[in-house]
C-alpha cells in the first residue's frame, strides 16, 4: 500500500487530504470527527476581527438531477469569539498531535497581524493560511480578495506574517484576477513558504423572479457571493498549473482547493502540482465521510501505478500541459461508435449536425433526405447497422461516422449517454509532427499581428 | 488443501439464462450515480450482514470498484453470491428510499455483483490474512455458513478445517439456488476464492458420525479433543414427504432433491414431462415452479390456503408467473393417482384454510409431482456433540449473542440454527459465531 504521507512546507501530515477554511472547519467538535472520519489536517474557518453573519448564505446551482453542482457562499469569516476558537484549537492539537490544524487569519493592521499570529501560533496551529482571497463581504472592508488583487498589498502582509511567523505561511489566492503569476510572484517575493488556490469565484447563484430579488436572498436583497463545488474544478485546475509550471512559483508547495469530490479529483490536483489537497463542498453536501474513498481510491490508483508514496505523483502531468502553439497539428482522432453499445439515441448526430462538422450520417436516409438535412459531404456507402445492444429500442439505427469528415473534435463522446460506447480512434499520421510555432517558424502559417503583417511575411519569403 | 470439484456439462441448468446478469460498468456507473448516498441508510439496516451499501455504491460512482469490493466483503465474505441471490426485493432495495417516492430502487444486488466480480477477477488477492495463531476450527457441512465462517477465521489467523458429506461443497448456495439467479459453478467459484485466502481446508465426502469412525467418516469425540472449536453448519435434512397413497414411487420427487440434480446431475433430462404439478407455498416450491416453467414444462402450484397467506415472495410468484407458472390455491393433495407403477395425476381436494373439504375430490392429470413442503432437521449431526440441543422443530438451539450451542466448544449458525433462511441470514449468523469463536480461543 503506497504511502499517503506528505511533508507540506515543513509540515507532516499523515495524508494529504485537509478540509478548506469554511463552515465544515468552524469548530473543534467539527474538526475532531472530520479527524476520526480519516482527514489528515484541517485548515481552521478564518479567524480575525469579530463580525456578524447574515441569514440566508448558501445558493445553490442544480444540473438536472444533480444537486449543488456548484454551491455559492456569502457567509464572513468566524463569528464566534476568538478566544473560544483559540481554546478549540489547543484542545483539538492536544487530542490529534499528529494532525494538521491550519490557522486561517485575516485581520487588517500589522499590529493585528502580530498579535492574531501570536495567538494562533500559542494555541498550537501547525501553520498559518493568510486569506487573501474572500470574495465577497469582507474585500468591501479592504480584507480577503482585495488583497489578492493586488499584489503589492499581498506581498507586504505576507511579509509581515513572515516575519511575525514561526510555523509556516500559506497564501490563499483568489482566483477573481486576470493572470494569476502576478499574486504568485508577490508570494514568492515575499518570501511566504506555500501557496493554496483557489479561493471562490465571484458569482450570483441565480434570481427569484417572483421577488426580482437575486440568490441567494437576505430579506429583500442579495450580494455576490463566492462560488464552489465541482462546477469549478476545470478553473482550479487551470490555475494551479499556471503557478506549477512557472519556473519560479513551482518552487512552493501548493494546497489545491476548488471542487475537490473524489479520490480522482484529489488525483488530477497531485498530478498538476499540488501536495496537499483541500476540499469543503462535497463534505457540505454528504458529509466528512467521502474521505474514506478518497483515501482508498488514491492508494489503490498509486498502487496500480507503481507508485511508492504520493509525493511520486506530484506534478507528474505539469511537463505535458503546453502552449497551444505547441500542440502537434499532425495528431489526428476521429470517432469511432461502438456498434453492441449504442442504443441509437441519435445524440451524437444532433450534436454533430448543429454543434460540429456534420460527419455523422443517419442511416436509411435518401441523398436528397442527407442534403436537406444539411450534409455537404456525402460518404460512399452508409451502412445500415440496427442497434444490437439490449438497451437499445427496437429498430433503432447505429449512426455511421464519415471518418474522411470527422475532424476528431470529440463532442459525439462527449454527449453520448453510454459510457465508453463512442471513443476516439487515433489514425496514424501521415505526416510527421508539427506545431502551430513550427509553421510560423518556416513561414508556411499565419504570423500572429493581423492580415497584412500575415501578408507582408509571405511576401518576404 | 481439497481442491473444488468441477460440475459436470450437460446439466438441465446449463439451459437457463441469467434473469439479471453481470452490468457492464457502464450499467453499473449509470445505476450507481443514481444512489442518494444516504445517511443512517435503510439499506443498511435492512441487511442482515448490515453492509454499507450507500459507500460501496458511490465508491462504484467514483470508479474505486475495488474499495467497493472491500466493503462488501469486510461485511459479507460471500458478497458476490449474495448480490445474485439474496431477496432484495424484501431485504436492502425494498427498503430504498425511492420506492415511497414511486421511483425504481437502487439496483443493489446487480451492484453488488458487479463490484465484487469486477474487483475479484483482476485482484484475487484482496485481503491478507493476520499473523497465524495456532488455533484450529472444525467446521460441520459446507454450506455457506460454514464457508463463510471459515473465511473469516483464516482471515483472523486461525486454521480452519471443513468436513463435508457430499462430494460438492457449497450445500444449498451451490446445489439449491434457481439457475436463473445463480448457477453451480458460480458458488463453487466463490468457494475457491474463500480458500485461496489460505489456512482453509475443504475435506469432502466425510461424514460426521457419534460413534466410532469408519471409513469416510470422523467421530465428533476426535473433532473435539482435535480441535479449539466446532462450528456446526448443517443445513437441514431431506425433502418432507406428503404423506398420502401411492406418493411412493416413480414421478414424485422431493423439490431440494430435484433441484439439486437439475444443478449438478447430467442425467436428469426430464424429457416426456409435459406438465408438473408443485405441492407448496414457499420460495421453494416457487423456484421449482419457475424453473419448470423456464424448461417448457406446464407446471402448475398446488397450495392448500390462499395466495394471500403463501409463505413465498410476491415477487417470486410475480416472476414464476411471467413465464407462465400457474398456482392453483386453496387445494389439498389426497392420493396420487398411478396406472400400474405409472404416474397420472394428483388427486386434489377443495380446502377452506388449509382443511379439506370431503366430497371435492379432482384430478389434475401430470407426469411429475414435486413437494415441497418443507425439509427435516438434521438434528443426529447436532445431537453428536455432548451437550448440544435442539428445539421442539428441530432447530439447534444457540445463545443468540455469540450463536454458541450447549456445549461451550461448539457454535453454530445458518439453517440448522434458524430453520431455514437465506444465504445472507449464514453469512450474518456465521459472523457472529466467529466473533465468540475468537474471543474465546484467543482471551482464554
Amino acid at each position: 500500500m503506497a504511502d499517503l504521507s506528505i511533508d507540506f512546507a515543513g509540515i507532516k501530515c499523515p495524508n494529504p487530504f485537509w478540509l478548506a477554511s469554511a463552515p465544515p472547519t468552524n469548530t473543534g467538535d467539527q474538526i475532531m470527527r472530520a479527524f476520526d472520519a480519516g482527514w489528515g489536517g484541517a485548515v481552521w474557518k478564518t479567524l480575525g476581527n469579530p463580525i456578524v453573519n447574515v441569514s440566508s448564505r448558501f445558493g445553490g446551482v442544480d444540473y438536472g438531477n444533480t444537486r449543488l453542482m456548484g454551491l455559492n457562499n456569502i457567509e464572513l469569516i468566524t463569528d464566534r469569539p476568538i478566544e473560544v476558537n483559540l481554546k478549540e484549537i489547543r484542545e483539538v492539537k492536544r487530542r490529534y498531535p499528529k494532525h494538521i490544524v491550519i490557522a486561517s487569519l485575516m485581520v487588517e493592521t500589522k499590529d493585528e497581524w502580530r498579535e492574531i499570529i501570536q495567538k494562533a501560533e500559542d494555541a498550537g496551529a501547525d501553520g498559518l493560511e493568510l486569506n487573501f482571497g474572500c470574495p465577497h463581504g469582507m474585500c468591501e472592508r479592504g480584507m480577503g480578495s482585495a488583497v489578492g488583487n493586488e499584489p503589492q498589498v499581498l506581498e507586504e502582509i505576507a511579509r509581515w506574517a513572515v516575519e511575525f511567523a514561526r510555523t509556516p505561511v500559506i497564501v490563499k489566492l483568489t482566483p477573481n484576477i486576470g493572470d494569476i503569476t502576478e499574486p504568485g510572484e508577490a508570494v514568492l517575493r515575499s518570501g511566504a513558504h506555500a501557496i493554496s488556490l483557489i479561493n471562490t469565484i465571484k458569482s450570483i447563484v441565480g434570481v427569484d423572479l417572483e421577488r426580482m430579488v437575486p440568490l441567494p436572498r437576505v430579506g429583500n436583497a442579495s450580494t455576490n457571493g463566492g462560488y464552489c463545488g465541482p462546477a469549478v474544478k476545470p478553473i482550479a485546475l487551470h490555475l494551479l498549473s499556471q503557478l506549477s509550471r512557472h519556473p519560479q512559483i513551482q518552487r512552493l508547495p501548493i494546497s489545491g482547493i476548488g471542487g475537490i469530490s473524489n479520490w480522482r479529483d484529489a488525483a488530477e490536483f497531485i498530478a498538476l502540482g499540488s501536495t496537499t489537497v483541500q476540499v469543503c463542498t462535497a463534505v457540505m453536501h454528504y458529509g466528512y465521510r467521502i474521505v474514506e474513498d478518497m483515501i482508498e481510491g488514491l492508494s489503490d490508483y498509486l498502487d496500480s501505478q507503481g507508485m511508492k508514496s504520493v509525493s511520486e505523483l506530484v506534478g507528474r502531468a505539469v511537463p505535458q500541459y503546453q502552449e497551444w502553439g505547441d500542440l502537434d497539428l499532425s495528431y489526428r482522432v476521429v470517432a469511432d461508435i461502438s456498434l453492441d453499445k449504442c442504443i441509437g439515441c441519435q445524440l451524437c448526430y444532433v450534436a454533430c449536425m448543429d454543434g460540429a462538422h456534420q460527419c455523422i450520417h443517419l442511416p436509411g436516409k435518401t441523398e436528397a433526405e442527407s442534403r436537406a438535412a444539411g450534409h455537404i459531404h456525402m460518404p460512399k456507402l452508409i451502412p445500415d447497422r440496427a442497434v444490437i445492444s439490449k438497451a437499445g429500442s427496437p429498430g433503432a439505427r447505429v449512426p455511421y461516422v464519415d471518418e474522411d469528415e470527422c475532424i476528431g473534435c470529440n463532442l459525439c463522446a462527449l454527449v453520448c449517454p453510454v459510457q465508453g460506447c463512442i471513443t476516439m480512434k487515433e489514425l496514424p499520421s501521415e505526416k510527421g509532427k508539427e506545431t502551430w510555432n513550427d509553421r510560423i517558424q518556416k513561414g508556411t502559417d499565419f504570423v500572429p499581428g493581423g492580415l497584412e503583417a500575415t501578408a507582408a511575411a509571405k511576401a518576404a519569403t | 488443501m481439497g481442491a473444488v470439484p468441477r460440475l459436470p456439462a450437460g446439466r438441465l441448468e446449463e439451459r437457463f439464462t441469467e434473469k439479471k446478469p453481470l452490468y457492464t460498468p457502464a450499467e453499473a456507473m449509470a445505476e450507481a450515480n443514481r444512489c442518494l448516498y444516504c445517511v443512517d441508510a435503510p439499506c443498511i439496516k435492512a441487511c442482515p450482514t448490515s453492509i454499507d451499501i450507500p459507500t460501496f455504491i458511490r465508491k462504484i460512482a467514483t470508479d474505486n470498484v475495488k474499495g467497493a469490493a472491500r466493503t462488501i466483503l469486510t461485511a459479507n465474505l460471500l458478497g458476490e453470491s449474495c448480490g445474485q441471490v439474496c431477496p432484495v426485493e424484501v431485504l436492502c432495495a425494498g427498503d430504498c428510499v425511492y420506492n415511497d417516492w414511486g421511483r425504481d430502487p437502487i439496483k443493489i444486488g446487480r451492484l453488488q455483483h458487479f463490484a465484487v466480480a469486477e474487483t475479484l477477477k483482476r485482484d484475487p488477492k484482496l485481503f491478507t490474512r493476520k499473523a497465524t495463531t495456532g488455533k484450529k476450527v472444525a467446521l460441520v457441512g459446507a454450506g455457506p455458513a460454514s464457508i463463510a465462517a471459515a473465511g473469516y477465521l483464516a482471515l483472523e489467523g486461525h486454521e480452519a478445517v471443513i468436513f463435508e458429506k457430499k462430494a460438492i461443497p457449497g450445500g444449498l448456495n451451490t446445489l439449491g439456488i434457481a439457475p436463473y439467479k445463480m448457477k453451480g459453478d458460480a458458488a463453487l467459484a466463490e468457494i475457491e476464492w474463500v480458500l485461496s485466502i489460505g489456512g482453509v481446508e475443504l475435506r469432502t465426502g466425510v461424514e460426521v458420525v457419534k460413534g466410532e469412525a469408519s471409513a469416510g467418516q470422523v467421530s465428533s469425540a476426535d473433532l473435539l479433543r482435535d480441535y479449539d472449536a466446532v462450528f456446526l453448519g448443517l443445513g437441514l435434512g431431506p425433502d418432507s414427504h406428503l404423506a398420502i397413497s401411492g406418493e411412493e414411487g416413480e414421478g414424485v420427487v422431493g423439490a431440494v432433491a430435484l433441484i439439486e440434480r437439475l444443478k449438478a446431475d447430467a442425467s436428469l433430462k426430464l424429457e416426456g414431462v409435459k406438465q408438473a404439478i408443485v405441492v407448496g407455498g414457499g420460495n421453494t416450491a416457487l423456484d421449482v415452479l419457475h424453473e419448470l416453467s423456464l424448461l417448457g414444462i406446464e407446471t402448475t402450484m398446488v397450495y392448500r390456503r390462499s395466495e394471500a397467506e403463501m409463505t413465498g415472495y410476491k415477487h417470486e410468484l410475480a416472476g414464476a408467473r411471467l413465464d407462465s407458472g400457474r398456482l392453483i390455491e386453496n387445494r389439498v393433495p389426497v392420493s396420487v393417482v398411478r396406472e400400474g407403477s405409472g404416474l397420472k395425476a394428483l388427486r386434489v381436494a377443495h380446502a377452506k384454510e388449509g382443511r379439506a373439504i370431503p366430497g371435492t375430490e379432482e384430478d389434475l392429470a401430470t407426469d411429475l409431482i414435486v413437494v415441497a413442503i418443507g425439509q427435516s432437521r438434521a438434528t443426529q449431526v447436532a445431537l453428536a456433540f455432548d451437550g448440544v440441543v435442539v428445539d421442539s422443530k428441530g432447530r439447534v438451539v444457540v445463545d443468540a449473542a455469540t450463536h454458541r450451542t450447549g456445549n461451550a466448544r461448539v457454535y453454530s449458525g445458518g439453517d440448522c440454527v434458524n430453520g431455514g433462511k437465506e444465504v445472507v441470514n449464514a453469512v450474518a449468523e456465521a459472523k457472529i459465531a466467529v466473533r465468540a469463536i475468537h474471543a474465546q480461543m484467543m482471551g482464554a
